[in-house]
C-alpha cells in the first residue's frame, strides 16, 4: 500500500473544492440515500467531512471512507439544491479516484474496466456470446414491461426482473453511418452508449428514423466505447481515459454540427466529466465536443424545432415521465422531452408525484447496494403506478433498466420507453397511413 | 474509547443497528453548520423508538458519558457538537407523526420530524403551522424547540415557543416527564415546557411534543419596496407597526445582499438600491386588501422610490425566492459564512444596521445584512475564509462589537439560533451573573453528573 502521506497530498488538491461547503445540511432534504437510512456519512455533508477529515489527518482509515464514498448514487440531488454551490460530484468522482489508486480496485472491478471496458471489441463478443445463452438462465416474467428474472439462485442477479440483452444489438445492425445534411441542413454525431447499443438498440433506431425523417444527417462511426462513467465512478483513471481517448477518435475528424446521445448518462458524462477529469492531454478536445453535445430531445425540440403547441389529445393513453437526475440535475433538461412526448396525439402525458425522485439505480451502486437501490427504486414505481398509466417515459436507459425492474416485481403492466421513441411512434403511424 | 462491554451493552439496550462504533461514521457526527471546531464522539446511537431512546439516556448518566441530542445538525451555535469522549444520539428515527387533530387543531409528534413535512402534513388538513425556520427543508421540530427557532413569519405569528402546548421528555435517568397538555388552557403544574423550549438538551430530551395548529389564511399579498436610503426603511419598518398593521412578513436586505442576490439568481432586483423591503400582508381577503394598500401607501409616504405588488402567485413566489436566495447568493461569495443574528427592539433597527457597517468597516470585512426586520432580528452575515488567522482574528473581534453595539441598544445576543457554544461566554454580558448563576443551580439540580450536553448555553460550571 503506498505512504499514506502521499495520499495527503493528492487530497490537498480538494482543497478549494472541499471549503466551499458551509455544514448547512441542506443536502438532507435531497439525498435518496439518506432519506432511507438517516445516517450521516450517507448525505453529501457527512462524506465532504470524511474527505476533509482525510486530507487534514484528522481521520486514519481510507478505507472506511471509500466504502462510505461508494454508498452514492451520483444523482447530484445534493449538488442541484446547495446554497453554496458545492461541486459536490467532481469533489466525489475525484475522490473516488484518488482513494482508488492508493488502495487498489478491488479485483473483479479491475477485470472488468481494464479487460471488457476498454476494449469494445472484447465486450461486444462477449455480450454477444450472452445474448444467445441467456435463454438458458432468464425466464420471461413480464411481456409488458419485457423483464425476465433468473432460472435458478445466482449471486449477481438476485431477485431482479432484468430486461435482457437484445439479440442484434446496434452495432450490428447499423454497423456505421455517414449521411449528409437534408432537410434540417443539419448533421449530427451520433453517440450510442453501451445500454442503448446492447439493451435497448430500438431506442437508437428510433432516433436515426427521427433524424432521417427530419432530414437530419448522421455521422455514426463504428466501433465506439462506452462513455466511462462505469470506470471513472470506481476511480479507475486510466480505464476511462483509454475510453475518452478512443472515443474522441472516432468523432474528432468528421464535420458535424452537434454530438447527439438518447442516453441522459452519456450526455452528462460527455458534457461534464470528460472535460473536468480526463488527462491533461485530451482536455482541450474534450472541452470543445463537450460544448457541442446535447441530449437527443432537446436537439430535437430546440434545433430541429419539433414539437410545438400539439393538439394533445384529452383521454389518449396515459403517460408519464420520470426525470433522469442526468437529465434534468445535471444538464437541466426537462421540458424538452416532455414536448417530444406531447408530439404524439394518441398519448396524454399525466405528471407523476415527485418525477424528479432519483430512481435508485445509479449504475454501481445497484449492484454493490442492492437492497437500498430497490427501496429507494420501489418509492418511484408507487409514484408511476399511482398516475394510471400504461407507459411511463424516461431520457436514459439506466433509469429504464430500474424502473423496468421495480414495475416488474410489483407485477404492474406497465411499458417503459424513450422520450424519442413515443415521437417516433407518431409520425411511423402517419408514414404508414399515407 | 469506550469498553468492549460498554459497547454491547448499548447495542443490547438500544439495538444492534442503532449503534455506530466506526471512526468513519463517529466523525460523521462531530459538527454542526456552526463555524467551530468539530469534535468527535465516542459513541453514536440511532434509536428507533421510545423506549430505546429512554435507555440510551439512562445508560449515558449511568456509566456518566455526557451525551448530545441530535435532530438534523443544522443549529449555527455549536449545541450538536459533543464534548471529548461524549455519546450522540440522533433522533432521526423518531420521526412519525402520531396524530394531527383537525377538531381541536394540534398535533402530536415525535421530535425527529422534519419541520417542513410536518408544516405539509398540516397544511394537508388545512390547518397551518407557522414557524418556518430557513432550515425547514431538514430541521426537526425536535431541535426547533430546543432551539426555540423562528423564521420570516416571527412578527405576526410568533416563534416554536408559541406553538409549544405539551412536551415529553425523558430526564437524565430516562424517566418519563410530561408537562403541558392538548387543551388550549391547561394550568397545572410548572411551566417545564416554558424552561425547557430553547434549553438545547442541557435539561432534558424531548420525546412526544404536541403543537398547536391554527386555520390557514385566506389569502394573501406580497410586495417589494425599494429605498434610496437605508434609514427610510427602517423608519418605514417603525410606521407599519404604528399604523397598527401587523404584516405576515416584513424582511429587509442591505444593498451588499441585494447585489449578490442579484448576481446569483437574476430576479430583477435593483442593484443600486440602498435597501429592500419585502412585505406580506395575509388575512381575510377584504383585510388584505384593505392592509396592502395602507402599507403600499405608507411606504410611499417615508420615501420609497418604488413598489412592486406581486399580483399573482408567480410574482409573489418569485418575491419569496429573491428572499430565500439571499444565504445562497452571499454563501458564493467566500468559503466561511458566519450568520449572526443579533436582535434589536424594532425601532433601534437603523441605528443597528448603521452600526454594522461601521464594524465592517472598522474590521475590514464583507458583511451583507439581512433578516427579519419587523421583529428586530437582523442576520448581519460575514463573509470569510477561516483559512486566513488574521482575518479569522477580525472576525471574532467584529462577533463581539456587533454583540456589544446590540446590548446597547437594549437588544439580545441571539433572536433565533440559540446559545451553544459559540455565544456562550457572551451570556454574561446581556443577563448578570445572578442569571447564570440560577441557571447553573437549575441545571445542577436536574443533571446532577452534568452529562446532558454539558458546555451549551451556560458553559461549564467553575
Ligand atoms: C441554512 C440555515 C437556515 C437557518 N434558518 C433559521 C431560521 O430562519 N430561524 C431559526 O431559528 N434558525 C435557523 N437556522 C438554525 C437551525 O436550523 C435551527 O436552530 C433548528 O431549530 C435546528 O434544528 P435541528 O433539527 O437541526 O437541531 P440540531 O442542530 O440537531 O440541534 C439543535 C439543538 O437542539 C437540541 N436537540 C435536538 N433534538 C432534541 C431533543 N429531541 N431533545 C432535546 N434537545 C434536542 C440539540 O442538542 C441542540 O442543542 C438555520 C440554519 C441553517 C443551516
Ligand atoms: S448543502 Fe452544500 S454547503 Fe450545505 S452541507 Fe450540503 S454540500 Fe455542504
Ligand atoms: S449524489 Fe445523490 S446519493 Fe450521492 S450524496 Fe448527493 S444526493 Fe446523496
Amino acid at each position: 500500500m503506498a505512504d499514506i502521506r502521499k495520499l495527503r497530498r493528492l487530497m490537498r488538491q480538494l482543497e478549494e473544492q472541499l471549503v466551499v461547503c458551509m455544514r448547512c445540511g441542506m443536502c438532507q432534504a435531497v439525498c435518496p440515500v439518506f432519506a432511507q437510512t438517516g445516517r450521516e456519512a450517507d448525505v453529501a455533508r457527512g462524506k465532504l467531512v470524511l474527505l476533509d477529515g482525510l486530507m487534514q489527518e484528522m481521520l486514519d482509515d481510507p478505507e472506511g471512507v471509500r466504502d462510505r464514498l461508494q454508498r452514492c448514487l451520483l444523482c447530484g440531488s445534493c449538488a442541484a439544491n446547495c446554497p453554496s454551490g458545492v461541486n459536490v460530484l467532481e469533489i466525489f468522482l475525484k475522490a473516488r479516484a484518488i482513494l482508488a489508486g492508493y488502495l487498489g480496485l478491488p479485483p473483479l472491478k479491475r477485470a472488468v474496466f481494464r479487460r471488457l471496458l476498454a476494449h469494445p471489441e472484447t465486450l461486444d463478443r462477449v455480450v454477444e456470446f450472452g445474448a444467445v445463452f441467456q435463454k438458458l438462465f432468464a425466464r420471461p416474467v413480464n411481456e409488458i414491461v419485457g423483464t425476465s428474472c433468473a432460472r435458478f439462485g445466482s449471486p449477481l442477479l438476485a431477485d431482479r426482473h432484468f430486461r435482457t440483452l437484445a439479440a442484434v444489438p446496434l452495432h450490428r445492425r447499423r454497423p456505421a453511418l455517414n449521411t449528409p445534411a437534408g432537410a434540417a441542413g443539419l448533421r449530427v454525431g451520433f453517440f450510442v452508449g453501451c445500454l442503448i447499443d446492447k439493451l435497448f438498440p430500438n431506442v437508437a433506431e428510433a432516433a436515426l428514423r427521427v433524424l432521417e425523417h427530419h432530414g437530419v444527417g448522421v455521422f455514426l462511426p463504428e466501433g465506439q466505447g462506452c462513455c466511462g462513467i462505469p470506470a471513472i465512478s470506481s476511480g479507475d483513471t486510466q480505464t476511462f481515459n483509454d475510453l475518452v481517448r478512443r472515443n474522441l477518435e472516432k468523432f474528432d475528424s468528421a464535420g458535424f454540427d452537434l454530438l447527439v446521445t438518447c442516453c441522459a448518462t452519456c450526455t452528462s458524462t460527455i458534457k461534464k466529466i470528460w472535460p473536468s477529469l480526463c488527462d491533461d492531454d485530451l482536455a482541450a478536445r474534450a472541452r470543445s465536443l463537450a460544448a457541442r453535445t446535447m441530449d437527443i430531445s432537446q436537439f430535437l425540440v430546440k434545433r430541429v424545432k419539433v414539437g410545438g403547441p400539439a393538439a394533445a389529445a384529452a383521454n389518449g393513453r396515459v403517460i408519464t415521465f420520470h426525470d433522469s437526475c442526468h437529465l434534468k440535475k445535471s444538464l437541466g433538461v426537462y421540458a424538452e422531452p416532455r414536448d417530444l412526448i406531447r408530439a404524439n396525439p394518441v398519448y396524454t402525458l399525466k405528471e407523476m408525484a415527485a418525477c424528479d425522485d432519483c430512481c435508485g439505480m445509479g449504475g454501481s451502486f445497484n449492484f454493490e447496494h442492492y437492497g437500498l437501490s430497490a427501496r429507494i427504486g420501489r418509492l418511484k414505481r408507487d409514484s408511476i403506478a399511482a398516475t394510471g398509466c400504461a407507459v411511463v417515459a424516461t431520457g436514459c436507459p439506466a433509469c429504464m433498466l430500474q424502473i423496468s425492474d421495480m414495475l416488474s416485481r410489483a407485477g404492474d403492466r406497465i411499458a417503459v420507453r424513450h422520450p424519442v421513441e413515443i415521437y417516433a411512434e407518431s409520425f411511423s403511424a402517419e408514414g404508414r397511413k399515407g | 474509547m469506550l469498553s468492549p462491554a460498554l459497547i454491547r451493552e448499548f447495542k443490547a439496550q438500544v439495538g444492534e443497528d442503532a449503534v455506530f462504533t466506526a471512526a468513519a461514521d463517529l466523525m460523521t457526527y462531530s459538527y454542526d453548520a456552526a463555524p467551530l471546531e468539530p469534535v468527535t464522539p465516542a459513541l453514536v446511537v440511532r434509536p428507533a423508538g421510545s423506549d430505546a431512546l429512554s435507555r440510551a439516556v439512562r445508560l449515558c448518566n449511568q456509566n456518566g458519558l455526557p451525551l448530545t441530542v441530535r435532530g438534523a445538525g443544522t443549529n449555527l451555535s455549536g449545541g450538536t457538537v459533543p464534548p471529548a469522549g461524549g455519546v450522540v444520539i440522533v433522533t432521526n428515527g423518531l420521526n412519525r407523526i402520531l396524530e394531527i387533530n383537525a377538531e381541536d387543531m394540534y398535533a402530536v409528534v415525535e421530535p425527529g420530524v422534519v419541520t417542513a413535512k410536518f408544516a405539509a402534513a398540516s397544511q394537508a388538513q388545512g390547518l397551518f403551522y407557522p414557524p418556518d425556520p430557513g432550515s425547514q427543508a431538514v430541521s426537526t421540530l425536535g431541535g426547533n424547540v430546543a432551539e426555540n427557532a423562528g423564521g420570516l413569519r416571527g412578527l405576526k405569528y410568533g416563534v416554536t415557543r408559541d406553538y409549544v402546548m405539551g412536551l415529553e421528555f425523558f430526564d437524565v435517568n430516562g424517566e418519563p416527564i410530561k408537562t403541558g397538555s392538548r387543551t388550549v388552557k391547561c394550568a397545572t403544574g410548572y411551566n417545564l415546557a416554558g424552561l425547557l423550549v430553547g434549553s438545547e438538551g442541557t435539561l432534558g430530551v424531548f420525546d412526544r411534543i404536541t403543537l398547536k395548529l391554527i386555520p390557514l389564511p385566506a389569502a394573501q399579498r406580497a410586495m417589494v419596496a425599494v429605498f434610496d436610503q437605508a434609514d427610510r426603511a427602517s423608519e418605514t419598518v417603525s410606521a407599519i407597526i404604528a399604523a397598527h398593521i401587523v404584516p405576515a412578513t416584513l424582511e429587509f436586505m442591505d444593498n451588499f445582499t441585494i447585489r449578490a442576490v442579484e448576481d446569483y439568481s437574476r430576479v430583477g432586483l435593483p442593484v443600486d438600491a440602498a435597501a429592500l423591503l419585502l412585505i406580506e400582508v395575509d388575512g381575510h381577503p377584504a383585510q388584505v386588501k384593505e392592509d396592502a394598500e395602507r402599507v403600499e401607501a405608507l411606504c410611499r409616504q417615508h420615501g420609497a422610490a418604488s413598489i412592486r405588488v406581486a399580483r399573482d402567485a408567480a410574482e409573489r413566489t418569485k418575491v419569496w425566492e429573491a428572499r430565500r436566495s439571499a444565504l445562497s447568493a452571499l454563501a458564493k461569495l467566500r468559503p466561511t459564512l458566519v450568520l449572526e443574528d443579533a436582535t434589536v427592539p424594532r425601532s433601534k433597527i437603523p441605528a443597528m444596521v448603521q452600526a454594522v457597517n461601521d464594524i465592517g468597516r472598522q474590521y475590514r470585512l464583507s458583511i451583507g445584512t439581512f433578516g427579519h426586520a419587523g421583529d428586530g432580528n437582523l442576520h448581519p452575515t460575514i463573509l470569510t475564509d477561516k483559512r486566513d488567522k488574521a482575518e479569522w482574528e477580525r472576525v471574532e473581534q467584529a462577533i463581539a462589537a456587533i454583540f456589544d453595539r446590540a446590548l446597547a441598544l437594549g437588544g439580545t445576543l441571539s433572536g433565533e439560533h440559540g446559545t451553544g457554544i459559540a455565544k456562550a461566554c457572551f451570556l454574561e454580558k446581556e443577563t448578570g451573573p445572578a442569571t447564570i448563576l440560577y441557571s447553573r443551580r437549575i441545571k445542577k439540580a436536574l443533571d446532577p453528573n452534568n452529562i446532558l450536553n454539558p458546555g451549551k448555553i451556560i458553559a461549564a460550571a467553575p
